[in-house]
């Protein structure tokens, strides 16, 4: 396959960036999306010109680290990571346009690569359950209805790759926040931190700069692990309660 | 002691302990009773004066990040590193197929006995008795644990945990998580380090890679780190050194590791005196996805439980191109079946992944360059039907299609092994310690309880039980012995580390060669796989043993990489870690040359049962090999630790 590709090049975030042009020759159909950028850099490197940067790490589509937009599509035309696709996805396409994902919760590093330590934040913000090592009960002490396990593993399975927030044109981070807070908010043992969790962890959201929720959708219509909306709706629902709960909700972000 | 340890270029110091014997501080009694006498003797640090020490945690997979949570709970200041952008992307985030206890929750007979039992002859008779039984004691703990922070571990219709039998053990106690266990134990780890985190007490250091090991006086005082982002070189220091940096299968190159995953933390410890052991121990798991071409950067595993269903088979001709619904039930040969009828599909990896080698180096493999052979489900899907195969292993399946665009109902899978895990890793004593005093190695990166051969669903057991149960305990009895003078960055020994390795970076961006630094990775992978890999022999590995330096040499005068330290700069990390690859291939394949023996995933052709199978020697080899570094181009030092087996006695492993 003979590809032009149009990628996004910025030397740093003080940089304005731009996009380059690239023509690659024999690409494989078999080869990821990241293996042929791989080969684009090799090339770049023996005609002394500087590779392009781009996140990576597992490359099996679960550590989260990479994520391009595509084409304008974060993660590109197949749902699932910019790993795990494949340029047999591209047959009957002779440009391809990639850019880094963007928001302003989001600023780029370099090239492809941005700082998405805002989602560190919010799970800082009460991403967890507060138990220290040692001392806790024997496992089985705890049931869990299967139905919620199940449902607490759908959110649980999010990578926090960051597509949802590229996706949004509101650049929210709904869907990432909401992921984690079905996940401990479904379990016995999320429950007695469960209202403080939720308001604490909308509360950074809003804080890092991320934009509000209008029910749009593309975030989970990218999401490599495809978590669903309903997870926002649940969240909304805990938030509305921890208002009264606590008296102290705040709900600027769930404006939809 | 008090010697003065400043390093002088290439010839490296030597600790303390270096001309003493090995230390494994076992303590003695009952086998059962050890580790509990132990922590009752071990001395405490107050929790008062816990607050007035600091602890460096290089790695937060889940040794690392189980260790800085549990260590900043108990009060001391905790600095934390790692090369990704989030803690939350740990290789660990890839392990897909559970982890083992001992609860004995389904009634089948299991006990911390049969665990421990179980992990030392899996180990192939090569790992130390009393690190294996408190392994197999405190992972009843690490399931409470987790189930505490909220991981959602598959649970029945009752709302009891659900286990299933995993890589051919005989009693079902493996915990899983669908098919992301690891993915959602990392994820109850780095939500505990975030509080943590969050309360003040660990400082995180995302994108930070060490670099270098500082060592004051005979003891880990810090690390010299390198901003991935700005460039900046920095010296840290601490009262202790805690690596949990993880394997280091990448010196392959093609490997079902991480893209970063590297051997620079170790490496440059065991260069800073901490001995290496059993370097050659190296894990290849059978069911891989095979290689499509040169662009391959890494290899994806399918899981073992895939075994269980399927069966495994190649043409009986070689050279048979056949598609293999051509190929007519008499003409298959179903060699784990014919030759193991009593395991079959199910022998342990080691056994599986030599087979399949033999069989594709007689010309019998499939698919691309013949390396390949079936996974074929057809008869799975005939027996049970196809919605039940589609529920057992649906995801792998969609998996296997999109990585291949072949589909694996319709026409047999094709795998081939691919290197998975490293058993060796820095030397450390019961207390998890290595040989450079307050320096403490756990996870995958130290030398670890799983002998010449790791089961399936141990890994991620032993990296919890490092982190959230053993680690915090003996690091805190080595602090309240050690009477440590206050050192700060600007201290000399500092400046000089932090000197070379500014050095060493220079160097590498001055080269202005011709080849690319992953030109140079996968050439030293393909050397090791072929004479270092899956069997090995004298002839090969003495070949190895010219060429690594060779290719070494020219990497030091005919690399390029481009643009300065002063950046994000992708390509100077990697040639950092190729270069510490460079070395290490050549320890692996001393150890693997020195090893006569064959023992778990070590295979020497030399020494086979005449049936084939691994031969060990225990008259011989029935001890760790650690090695210690002796400068570079000089040959490393032997030193024995003996294995003494009181509970489980060695035995040939027979799967016949
Ligand atoms: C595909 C796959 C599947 C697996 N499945 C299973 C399974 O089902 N069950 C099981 O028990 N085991 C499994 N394993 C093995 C197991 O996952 C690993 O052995 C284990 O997770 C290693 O954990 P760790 O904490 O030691 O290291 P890692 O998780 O690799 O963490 C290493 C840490 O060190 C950091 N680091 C590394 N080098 C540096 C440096 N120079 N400077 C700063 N930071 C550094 C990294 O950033 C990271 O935080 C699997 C392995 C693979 C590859
Ligand atoms: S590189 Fe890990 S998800 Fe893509």
């Amino acid at each position: 396959m003979n590809l032009t590709l149009r990628v996004w090049r910025q030397k740093s975030s003080r940089d304005r960036g731009r996009f380059v042009t690239y023509k690659t020759k024999d690409v494989s159909p078999d080869m990821s999306f990241l293996e042929m950028l791989d080969s684009v850099n090799e090339e770049l490197i023996l005609k002394g010109e500087d590779p392009i940067a781009f996140d990576h790490d597992c490359r099996e589509g679960i550590c989260g680290m990479c994520g391009l937009m595509i084409n304008g599509v974060a993660h590109g035309p197949e749902q699932t990571t910019t790993c795990q696709l494949h340029m047999r996805s591209f047959k009957y396409v002779d440009t391809i346009v990639i850019e880094p994902w963007r928001s302003k919760a989001f600023p780029v590093i370099k090239d492809l690569v941005v700082d998405r330590s805002a989602f560190d934040r919010i799970i800082q913000a009460g991403g967890y359950i507060s138990v220290s090592t040692g001392g806790v009960p024997d496992a089985n002490a705890i049931l869990v209805p299967k139905q919620n396990a199940d449902m607490a593993m759908d959110g649980a399975a999010c990578i926090g790759c960051g597509a949802c927030v590229a996706a949004c044109p509101n650049g929210s981070a709904m869907l990432f926040t909401a992921a984690k807070l079905g996940h401990l908010n479904l379990l016995p043992q999320g429950q007695p931190e469960r209202y403080d969790r939720t308001i604490h962890m909308v509360e950074r959201m809003d804080e890092e700069g991320f934009g509000g929720c209008t029910n749009i959708g593309e975030c989970s219509a990218v999401c490599p692990k495809e978590i669903s909306l309903d997870f926002i709706a649940r969240m909304n629902g805990d938030l509305i309660k921890a208002s009264f709960i606590t008296g102290n909700g705040s709900t600027s972000s769930s404006d939809g | 002691m008090a010697t003065d340890t400043r390093p002088k270029t290439d010839i490296r110091p030597i600790t303390e302990y270096a001309n003493a014997n090995l230390e494994s501080r076992v303590p003695s009694g009952p086998i059962e009773q050890r580790w509990d006498k132990h922590r009752f003797d071990m001395k405490l640090v107050n929790p008062a004066n816990k607050r007035k020490y600091t602890i460096i945690v290089v790695g937060t997979g889940l040794a690392g990040g189980s260790a800085a949570a549990t260590l900043a709970e108990l009060g001391y200041n905790v600095l934390a590193f790692c090369y990704q952008d989030s803690p939350r992307r740990a290789h660990s985030i890839a392990a897909q197929g559970g982890i083992n206890a001992a609860k004995n929750y389904q009634n089948d007979g299991d006990s911390i006995f049969r665990l421990f039992y179980d992990t030392v002859k899996g180990g192939d008779f090569r790992s130390r008795e009393s690190n294996v039984y408190r392994l197999a004691q405190v992972s009843v703990n690490i399931i409470d644990q987790c189930v505490a922070q909220g991981v959602p571990f598959a649970r029945e219709y009752g709302g009891m945990l659900a286990n299933r039998s995993f890589g051919g053990a005989q009693v079902s106690r493996t915990f899983y998580a669908r098919g992301q266990t690891g993915q959602q134990l990392l994820l109850g780890a780095y939500q505990a380090l975030e509080r943590q985190i969050a309360a003040g007490k660990v400082k995180m250091f995302p994108r930070t890679e060490m670099l270098d090991l500082i060592v004051i006086n005979g003891r880990a005082r810090g690390i010299v780190t390198r901003n991935m982002v700005t460039g900046k070189i920095e010296s840290h220091v601490a009262d202790a050194v805690v690596l949990g940096t993880g394997g280091y299968g990448n010196v392959f190159y093609l490997s079902t590791n991480a893209k970063g995953c590297n051997t620079t933390a170790i490496w440059r410890a065991y260069r800073r005196g901490a001995f290496f052991g059993n370097p050659c121990f190296t894990q290849i798991h059978p069911t891989c996805i095979p290689v499509t071409g040169d662009h391959q950067s890494k290899l994806t595993l399918m899981s073992e439980s895939l075994r269980n269903d399927g069966r495994i088979w190649v043409p009986r001709t070689p050279g048979d191109k056949r598609p293999p619904s051509h190929i007519p039930e008499s003409e298959r040969d179903y060699y784990l079946e014919e030759r193991y009828p009593s395991f079959g599909n199910l022998v342990p990896r080691d056994v599986a992944s030599r087979s399949t080698k033999q069989v594709c180096d007689e010309g019998r493999g499939v698919g691309p360059g013949g390396l390949g052979v079936y996974l074929d489900f057809s008869d799975a899907i005939k027996r049970l039907g196809v919605n039940i195969i589609r529920e057992r292993y649906g995801n792998l399946f969609d998996m296997y299609e999109r990585i291949t665009d072949e589909n694996p109902y319709k026409e047999p899978m094709r795998i081939y092994p691919a290197i998975h895990y490293t058993m060796g890793g820095l030397w450390v004593d019961y207390n998890l310690m290595s040989t450079i005093p307050g320096l403490f190695v756990i996870g995958e990166a130290n030398f670890s309880d799983h002998g010449a051969n790791r089961l399936g669903a141990s890994a991620l057991m032993q990296g919890l039980a490092d982190g959230y149960f053993i680690l915090p305990y003996t690091i805190g009895d080595y602090l309240a012995q050690t009477k440590l003078d206050k050192v700060g960055t600007d201290h000399p020994v500092c400046q000089e580390v932090e000197a070379e390795v500014t050095e060493q970076i220079k160097r590498l961006l001055s080269i202005d060669g011709k080849r690319t630094v992953d030109s140079f990775h996968k050439e030293l992978g393909k050397i090791m796989w072929d004479k270092c890999g899956m069997s090995r022999n004298a002839e090969g590995l003495t070949y190895a043993l010219q060429r690594i330096p060779e290719i070494r040499a020219e990497f030091w005068e005919n690399v390029r990489v481009l643009g300065e330290n002063e950046e994000f700069n992708q390509s100077l990390e990697k040639a950092g870690r190729v270069a510490d690859f460079m070395e290490l291939a050549e320890l692996m394949c001393i150890d693997a040359l020195h090893r006569s023996e064959s023992c778990g995933g070590h295979f020497r052709e030399e020494s086979q049962t005449p049936e084939g199978e691994a031969l060990r020697d225990d008259e011989n080899f029935s001890y760790v090999a650690a090695w210690q570094f002796n400068g570079l181009g000089n040959k490393p030092i032997l030193n024995k630790e003996p294995l003494e087996f009181e509970y489980v006695h060695p035995s040939q492993r027979s799967y016949k």
